[in-house]
């Protein structure tokens, strides 16, 4: 399975729910896949999924996905110590390991070498960190949003993209509907 | 009112509940003060860009944010502030400490001060220069100006204002 086939698997129950999508494949690809107001799509600024994945859960009660890869996780490293020791209970991350950065060409990122990004997790003091295969992501997400703890999961799949085109909305429109989705969903 | 306590006070009146920072000498005391102020959440981070992350999270999540930081993030945080607070229009006070002005003992500091300006300049990022410690009572209007203009605006605070400030 590649990433769109993970995202896929996702929308079932992900639909309703506030997500933060990367830069890149991984936001277009949702748009594609299930475009939704309760997406936030980045449209620029690699590495920060995650960290505006964790503002926005410690600044209200929904749950928050971000869906982040494993190159941008490289880029920001320093979230993971920040997302360890500011909990928030209503935070999971979905860390989307195909040991390439998709976006530009598929080159390969150092988790597609010796880079262990669960260990790393881990030893920056994440708690609930959690590895699985591609097949088995969609139960581990759906897991965590029935669960009531920040999750960690770093789902190893296979590196390839689909042809989607590129994001037409406007940021600020993009950013207003999902401010209109946070108060209402 | 001490000048740290007044900075706290203008945050809490127009409403910043979440605060970022990267700390700085001159900036410990206020962010002591932002540790003592129960209606703000302080998550520090490790890296100015990866801050300017968190802000525009809070601020979809309702709560309006705010980065405290030294004028050297400034190189750091750069495509941060163009591909995500100014493209997508969020507002983000910016109080920065501005190293390398007369009274620094850095030398290298001096290195990014004589480039603040002009890069925020460029970026377009409305910006507020401290030097005197009074200058502090311009915040409240700083603050909202920014909330209103929904841009990041910069307040650049400089040794001469810390030393007043702190005297």
């Amino acid at each position: 399975m590649i990433r769109s086939d993970v995202l896929k698997t996702l929308v079932p129950f992900i639909s309703d729910k506030l997500v933060v999508t990367n830069i890149g494949l991984p936001s277009q690809e949702m748009h594609l896949i299930d475009d939704q107001p309760t997406n936030f799509y980045m449209l620029g600024t690699m590495g920060l999924a995650s960290s505006i994945g964790l503002g926005l859960a410690l600044s209200q009660d929904k749950k928050v996905l971000a869906i982040d890869g494993d190159g941008s996780v490289l880029m920001n490293f320093g979230t993971l110590p920040t997302i360890a020791n500011n909990p928030a209970s209503n935070f999971i991350l979905l860390i989307v390991d195909n040991g390439s950065y998709g976006s530009t060409g598929d080159q390969v990122t150092y988790t597609g070498k010796k880079t262990d990004l669960a260990q790393v997790a881990r030893a920056c003091g994440c708690e609930n960190v959690i590895e699985c295969s591609a097949e088995e992501t969609a139960d581990v997400v759906k897991a965590a949003f029935e669960g009531d703890q920040m999750t960690i999961i770093i789902s190893k799949c296979e590196s390839g993209n689909i042809p989607v085109p590129v994001i037409q909305h406007d940021p600020v429109m993009i950013k207003e509907r999902f401010m209109k989705a946070v108060q209402e969903a | 009112m001490s000048v740290n306590e007044q900075i706290i006070a203008d945050f809490v009146k127009h409403h910043i509940q979440f605060v970022t920072s990267v700390p700085c000498k001159q900036l410990a005391g206020v962010l002591d003060k932002i540790d003592e102020e129960k209606s703000i959440l302080h998550v520090p981070s490790n890296k100015e860009d990866e801050g300017i992350g968190l802000c525009a999270g809070a601020t979809m999540g309702g709560k309006r944010s705010a980065i405290i930081m030294q004028n050297t993030a400034i190189g750091v945080t750069i495509n941060a502030l163009v591909t995500l607070t100014q493209f997508y229009r969020m507002p983000l006070p910016m109080l920065i400490s501005y190293r390398g002005e007369v009274g620094e003992p850095v030398a290298c500091q001096v290195e990014m001060a004589v480039h603040t300006k002009d890069l925020l300049n460029q970026l377009r990022i409305p910006t507020y220069h401290f030097h005197h410690k009074d200058d502090v009572n311009e915040l409240d209007g700083i603050l909202g100006h920014c909330f209103m203009a929904r841009k990041p605006v910069a307040i650049l605070t400089d040794a001469s204002f810390w030393k007043g400030a702190n005297a």
